[in-house]
């Protein structure tokens, strides 16, 4: 049951106040793209043992989308941020490498 | 005999007598006696059956770990299987009865299997009963069903009632025991938010009974005065009859309050679910003692030495006259004192410690009790009653030295600290071989969301025994908990003072295969010595694999008394390690919780929630025949007296086509779009073109799914510049309106735009019919003839009264406007319509009338002509995507290869030469069959329906190249395995040409 | 091997079992096979089984890095159905089904399939249609299904409430020869028979590293050692991620918790296997005589086996509403699985991007009831490159947009 801080409205959110909503930092690929940007964007996922980043809805609160690091494994939050960026912020990387050395998400690490 | 001492007590009031039925047979305790004392109190031992073998079983503990003493409790409504008699509180009026055996407890036919047992080992079932093929499901399930279970099945519906709590705390600290107690003080004291629960009806735990002193004073005072001081803190809560049932993720905790199964005539809930967030948990959870095994432990009258200590100080009652005490470590001399000093016999103490034991050792010899070093049972005598013990040398093969007789047996293979809820969430375990036991591994602990440690084990729990040892332990872990510095005054309190245990996992140490095989693990599941042994021997070598392969631990008491002895039995059989074969995984619940507890109060009507629109009381008073639609009921029709449900959705069909229909279409999602980059935003949801909609004009718009898929449909229509209302499905706008936000929020978060789901805040209304203008005309207001208002246009204003935005959208293909008014007016509006309506022949209907019109005209409905595999172009939708736009949400998905493939199942009409209706869901028939010897399919049925309009069958569906394929004959396999041909049509039957709706 | 049987019992019996053999060798790993299966639930024994068996590839692998059947196979609730919508679905299951009526006596290890019957509630007037149709395709499919109306639900399952105020049931999807089986007996029963053919099941072997030379695979590294092979079958579940990420590619898949319990047993009181897909729950009684009781799956990414209680919450809400009379019954133990769902929540059988590299994976949360199916194709994939019932079970579908989705007649759960 987990508890994610939601940082629109700075809530500690029940698990059941939210919704999982997959992968984070997906980018997106419309017409043009090719078939394998295209299913890569929407099918391949990465499942790690350990660091994930992943999307979440404050669906029962604010109704705000977040980013929130997590470990997979452990289910430590390492910590959530702003749905409106591309990547993980810096501090919250550096976070991590403290708690998790060596850890690597897609091209972060 | 077991029996009812004249001394002796404490929890039980000798004033308040209490009468109740076992087996139908009246019987009387006291009040504070456990069920299971009660029993005893009545010379009842034999209190059921094992689950295989359905051997004699009397009660062998005194807590939640008891196994055997399990009975259908109560009647009626009231009725519970496998209630655990030694945690079931008396009550007046309690009736219990013994389970699993057949004609009765006493004579017991099932016993047969007894006396097969040899032929019964442990996975027996897997090498018997395989041929002949059908017997297994016709014979020797059935058998083997019927032996097994344990209580009844109940008959009836729950009489009681259950609720769900939520509560915050910084600490909860489970057990109330001294550590418990002290735990909790030490918390309270830093101020904090503190709940302290016990599963019993009483504090303590069990050092009343071991006896020492704290402060030089019993230890009663010092749990007396404890509990003054933590009542008085405002910050500190205090529970009895609530088991901390499991600790899950983050600091949840789910917590069993049974409120008044020990007054079952009390009108309050019977049990509470607790949910509970707590920042640090402290587990003072206390021991639970293990069994020996030896042959013949399983006869009634073998019971764990700290039960029988238990009933004879905390209920007055004495299990037997003559008890051997048989020990492996020095706590069971306080059994055998404790049973001398309350005047009954202990012929003998056979200790299998070759040095013996210490201090207590010397205390009972003292009393003049004989005991036996190095020693060990080599056998118990008796059936449903202890006879007799047979006593040789521990290291031996059992030769018999004497036997001592005796009806009781008292026995102690050590302690094991109680680690369930420490694991539950991840903590691991440490074997400590000195003492013989898993303790929590101190620097493995279960981990919160930050990474830090969040359950703390406190007292017996964390290993530790002796009242001076807990009680710094209690403070020490409660310290670690708060993170205070500050460390409490503790009192002076009584050491340990006991000689090493030894660990014994079978008796006698070179016990042949004749004792092994009664030597008892399990005693609910019979799984013996023997039958771990022979797991370990077929490869079963993994603790998981040698569990499921006997069912050690699974019965239910979850292996509370096994676990250890299996799995060092199981290391003993591999030559291994006891830490190298390793543990089990805990999980929760604690002991077994009750359904009703999980489910809560949701029941019946309230189920789940109900979404009501302001019209639904009217159609509830009308009869009408309701169907969920999500969360909310919709009409399904309005039956008339003495017709059926067929019958009215013709007559309302027929009434709404020739005259005038009433449809509540509250429940269609109604989601605002607005802002600048509105257009933009619209352009991309949608197949279609939306930013070029003009500014009072309506467009029915597609929505797919980034992956392609058609997902939602409706009229879009434009409010001004900036802002598009967006009408969805029921189903959809929940849905919908979360779909536009995840696109807004996290992909174009930098466009100007924003939503509001609407729907709840009007109530609408389909006016439907030739005489549609007509009745809205009487009401009055703003102009909705032909030129004032088209077909696809909305226009804001006033209908007598009611404020109304008017949408002339037809789903039927009738003359139709859509009215929103403010949900607050929806009832009244509803009644005007009625009323003026009636001279106009007005009829209200129902969802299925809806769908048969809208079939009628060959419109798709999302979730019939869709399902999640279906994009518009199979639809014939083409003229709804947009070729201009570059890009829209699931463009790019339709155009992968399996998306264009010219072999996909198109939309069609379908019609039967005898107008017949065409099975729902029906699949058409190809040629021959695929690799896998399936019939391959040409197509399917998505949608059909009589028609009272057509007055023949009418079908829509999916067919492999059927646009192409106008008038040819396909067939349509029915369940059967008959066929129906039915011809490839136009899938719209009704005024294709749209002259009724646009008048 | 000595055969199992009453008599063999009873023989046993009169020494007191010490003549029994193990049911499985417990071999060093040899330097080479022909073959090595990644995994040892029971997708991946049943692979080698049919390898052996119908294909006489003998000099097999089988590696494990825990203990046999100790995944998914030993933690769902044992429902045997094939009444699925999409061929290939139907296709597969229905192998699967088939296999099942006579692998005990195949492998000579009573599985204790239980033909008791499955049905599937119809609670909305769109899941009976859904189901409808499902009966519509499983007749053409040669799946003996039926749509049955609510008065022969309460028939066969009288313990239900078939008038609940909110989700009254209006039907049902019947297979009568759906049920259940002993899970852990499937593993066993597999790796006995696969012990027997000389096939080396190798548990406690981690495999850390996929080897390959000229874009095909030659062996794997483990914790026992590097293996060289010809072909390898990677059937890990919830870890293929992992397994792939060794062999440079990715997967469309997501390991999430899925959680079971069950209740105390009691006397035998429900005789056939009911899912409530609306309400989400299902149910069934063991031989044993707990009620063993499922619901759906956790949404996030997690290796814990651990899952949410809230999850719990909505299964039992589900079917006490269904079955007044187990509200009185206490639920005695839970626990999770880790569940690898794909993108379609299909399963993936399939040739990969490194050649004689196969993968079987996805299988989500209903692996149990398709295990002989799913040995029997993959087997049939690996020794001859291709198969029937794993065609279009391909990695391809997901560019192509080729989905299987089972999801469209509501049975999503299992």
């Amino acid at each position: 049951m987990l508890i994610l801080n939601c940082p629109y409205c700075s809530v500690d959110a029940e698990e059941t106040e939210l919704t999982p909503g997959g992968e984070a930092h997906l980018k997106r690929f419309g017409p043009g793209s090719s078939d394998a940007d295209f299913e890569g964007y929407l099918f391949q996922r990465e499942n790690p043992k350990g660091v994930h980043f992943e999307r979440w809805r404050h669906a029962n609160g604010c109704g705000k989308w977040f980013h929130a690091a997590r470990c997979t494994v452990t289910l430590e939050v390492f910590g959530t941020y702003s749905a409106q960026t591309t990547e993980p912020p810096k501090n919250l990387q550096k976070t991590i490498s403290k708690k998790r050395p060596g850890w690597s998400w897609r091209e972060f690490s | 005999m077991s029996t009812r001492l004249s001394a002796g007590g404490r929890l039980i009031d000798k004033s308040k007598q209490i009468s109740f039925r076992f087996n139908g047979k009246h019987m009387t305790g006291y009040a504070g006696d456990s069920l299971a004392s009660a029993l005893l109190a009545n010379d009842q031992m034999l209190v059921g059956r094992s689950f295989k073998y359905h051997r004699p079983r009397g009660v062998v503990a005194s807590g939640s770990e008891e196994p055997n003493g399990l009975v259908n409790l109560g009647e009626g409504g009231q009725f519970e299987p496998n209630q655990r008699i030694t945690t079931t509180e008396l009550f007046d009026g309690l009736a219990a009865t013994s389970q699993n055996h057949w004609p009765s407890l006493d004579f017991d036919v099932g016993v047969i299997n007894n006396s097969l047992a040899r032929f019964l080992p442990a996975g027996f079932y897997y090498k018997m009963f395989i041929h002949p093929r059908p017997f297994w499901k016709h014979v020797y399930e059935p058998i083997i069903r019927y032996s097994a279970g344990l209580g009844k099945a109940p008959k009836d519906t729950d009489d009681s009632i259950y609720e769900h709590l939520y509560s915050f705390y910084d600490f909860v600290v489970v057990g109330g025991g001294v550590a418990g107690l002290q735990a909790a003080k030490t918390a309270g004291d830093t101020g904090a938010r503190v709940l302290l629960v016990e599963q019993a009806s009483n504090w303590g735990g069990r050092a009343p009974v071991d006896g020492g002193e704290i402060a030089g004073e019993p230890v009663d005072n010092f749990v007396d005065q404890t509990l003054t001081a933590l009542k008085k803190m405002k910050n500190v809560t205090l529970r009895t009859r609530w088991m901390a049932a499991g600790i899950y993720d983050h600091g949840y905790m789910i917590g069993y309050e049974r409120i008044n199964d020990h007054d079952p005539s009390d009108t309050k809930p019977r049990h509470r679910l607790w949910r509970i967030r707590a920042g640090r948990i402290i587990t003072a959870t206390g021991a639970i003692e293990r069994p020996l095994s030896f042959a013949g432990n399983d006869i009634p009258g073998v019971i764990l030495a700290s039960a029988l200590r238990d009933y004879v100080v905390n209920f007055g009652v004495s299990v037997g006259d003559r008890t051997v005490v048989v020990t492996n470590n020095d706590d069971a001399y306080r059994t055998a004192i404790t049973l001398k000093n309350a005047g009954l016999e202990v012929p003998l103490i056979v200790d299998a410690r070759p040095h013996g034991g210490g201090a207590l050792a010397d205390e009972a010899r003292a009393l003049g009790i004989r005991v036996e070093t190095g020693k060990a049972i080599a056998k118990v005598h008796g059936a449903k009653r202890v006879q007799s013990v047979s006593i040789c040398a521990q290291a031996g093969e059992g030769a018999v030295l004497e036997e001592v007789s005796c009806d009781c047996v008292a026995m102690s293979g050590g302690w094991s600290p109680v680690v369930h809820l420490w694991s539950h969430c991840g903590g691991k375990l440490l074997w400590d071989e000195h003492e013989i036991f898993f303790r929590p591994d101190v620097h493995k602990p279960p981990l919160d969301q930050d990474g830090t440690p969040f359950v703390y084990a406190a007292g017996a729990a964390n290993g530790c025994f002796g009242l001076d040892e807990l009680l710094q332990d209690a403070a020490t872990q409660t310290g670690a908990a708060t993170g205070s510095k500050k460390t409490p005054k503790l009192p002076n309190a009584s050491p340990r003072a006991e000689a090493p245990i030894q660990a014994v996992w079978m008796m006698p140490q070179g016990a042949g295969i004749k004792l092994r095989s009664k030597a008892w693990l399990d005693f609910q599941n019979d799984v013996k010595v023997s039958d771990v042994q022979l797991a370990a021997q077929e490869g079963f070598e993994s603790v998981e694999h040698a569990k499921r392969y006997t069912t050690l631990g699974m019965a239910t008491d979850q292996g509370k008394l096994s676990n250890i002895n299996g799995l060092a039995t199981l290391a003993g059989a591999l030559n291994a390690d006891i830490p190298q074969v390793g543990t089990t995984t805990f999980r929760p619940p604690y002991t077994p919780i009750s359904m009703g507890s999980i489910a809560g109060a949701a029941r019946g009507e309230i189920f789940q929630p109900i979404r009501k629109t302001p019209m639904q009381s009217w159609h509830e008073e009308q009869g009408a025949y309701m169907e969920p639609v999500g969360q909310w009921r919709r009409p399904y029709c309005f039956p008339r007296a003495g017709e059926s449900h067929d019958q009215a959705v013709i007559r309302e069909i027929n009434q709404t086509r020739n005259f005038l229909g009433l449809l509540d279409a509250s429940t269609l999602g109604k989601i605002l779009v607005s802002g600048p980059d509105a257009g933009k935003f619209m352009d991309m949801l949608y197949t279609n073109m939306m930013s070029t909609l003009k500014v009072g004009k309506c467009r029915y718009g597609l929505m797919c799914s980034e992956n392609g898929f058609l997902s939602d449909d409706g009229v879009v229509a434009r409010i001004d510049e900036q802002t598009f209302l967006c009408h969805t499905t029921t189903g959809g706008a929940d849905r919908i309106h979360a779909h536009m936000e995840e696109w807004l929020q996290t992909e174009w978060w930098d466009w100007k735009v924003y939503t509001a789901n609407l729907t709840e805040q009007y109530a609408q209304v389909a006016v439907v019919g030739p005489n549609a203008r007509k009745v809205l005309e009487k009401l009055g207001g703003m102009d909705l003839s032909k030129e004032a208002l088209g077909f696809m246009e909305w226009a804001d204003g006033k209908i007598g009264e009611f404020d109304a935005r008017v949408y002339r959208i037809s789903f039927s293909g009738e003359l139709s406007y859509e009215i929103a008014v403010p949900a607050s007016q929806g009832l009244v509006f509803w009644n005007a319509l009625l009323e003026a309506g009636e001279e106009f022949g007005v009829m209200p209907y129902g969802t299925e009338a809806l769908h048969v019109m809208r079939a009628e005209k060959g419109f798709i409905m999302i979730g019939d002509e869709t399902d999640g595999t279906v994009i518009p172009q199979d639809l014939g939708l083409h003229w709804a995507i947009s070729k201009k736009k570059t890009d829209f949400l699931g463009k790019r998905a339709q155009e992968r290869t399996h998306m264009t493939d010219p072999d996909r199942w198109q939309l069609v009409g379908l019609e039967t030469a005898d107008g017949s209706v065409l099975p729902d869901g029906a699949y058409a028939v190809g040629t021959g069959k695929n690799a896998n010897g399936q019939l391959n399919t040409v197509g399917r049925v998505t949608s059909t329906y009589y028609s009272p309009t057509l007055k023949r069958g009418i079908a829509m569906g999916l067919v492999h190249n059927g646009p192409s394929r106008m008038g040819e004959t396909i067939e349509f396999a029915k369940v059967d395995g008959s066929r129906v041909p039915a011809k490839i049509v136009d899938q719209v039957y009704y005024d294709k040409d749209g002259e009724k709706q646009n008048v | 091997m000595k055969r199992y049987s009453a008599f063999a019992v009873a023989r046993e019996a009169l020494r007191f079992h010490s003549g029994w053999e193990r049911a499985w060798r417990s071999p060093a790993p040899q330097k080479k096979y022909d073959v090595i299966i990644v995994g040892a639930g029971g997708h991946g024994l049943a692979t080698a089984y049919y390898l052996g068996r119908n294909f006489g590839i003998r000099n097999v692998a089988v590696l494990e890095k825990g203990w046999l059947g100790g995944g998914n196979t030993g933690r769902n609730t044992t429902i045997i159905r094939s009444n699925y919508l999409q061929d290939p679905s139907a296709a597969i299951y229905e192998k699967a089904r088939g296999l099942y009526e006579n692998l005990s006596q195949d492998l000579n290890y009573n599985i204790m399939f239980s033909p008791r019957g499955v049905m599937m509630l119809a609670q909305t007037h769109h899941e009976v249609r859904g189901y409808q149709r499902t009966a519509h395709a499983n007749a053409l499919q040669g799946v003996s299904t039926e749509f049955i109306g609510p008065q022969k639900v309460k028939e066969l399952c009288p313990i239900m409430n078939i008038d609940g105020p909110r989700y009254p049931v209006l039907g049902a999807l019947w297979q009568p020869r759906g049920g259940t089986a002993r899970h852990d007996a499937v593993a066993w029963g597999y790796a006995r028979a696969c012990s027997d053919m000389g096939m080396d099941i190798i548990q406690q072997c981690e495999v850390t590293g996929v080897r390959q030379s000229g874009g095909k695979v030659i062996g794997v590294d483990t914790t026992k050692g590097a293996i060289d092979c010809d072909k390898l079958g990677v059937v890990v579940a919830g870890h293929s991620g992992v397994l792939a990420d060794m062999a440079g590619f990715r997967l469309p898949i997501e390991s999430v918790a899925l959680q079971a319990l069950v209740s105390e047993p009691i006397k035998p009181c429900m005789d056939v296997v009911v899912m409530a897909n609306t309400v989400h729950g299902y149910m069934s009684q063991s031989d044993k005589g707990e009620m063993v009781i499922g619901g759906g799956a956790d949404g996030y990414n997690n290796y814990t086996q651990r899952g949410s209680f809230h999850h719990v919450e909505e299964t039992v809400r589900a079917l006490v509403e269904t079955f007044p009379i187990i509200s009185r019954l206490k639920m005695l133990r839970w626990w999770g699985g880790i569940v690898d769902m794909t993108g379609d929540r299909s399963p993936i059988l399939s040739k990969t991007p490194l050649e004689n590299y196969f993968i079987n994976c996805g299988w989500g949360t209903g692996g149990f009831k398709a295990i002989p199916g799913s040995g029997w194709g993959m087997a049939e994939l690996m020794a001859k490159g291709h198969s029937p019932l794993t065609e279009e079970f391909s990695l391809d579908r997901f560019k192509e947009g080729k989905f299987i989705d089972e999801s469209v007649a509501a049975g999503v759960a299992h």
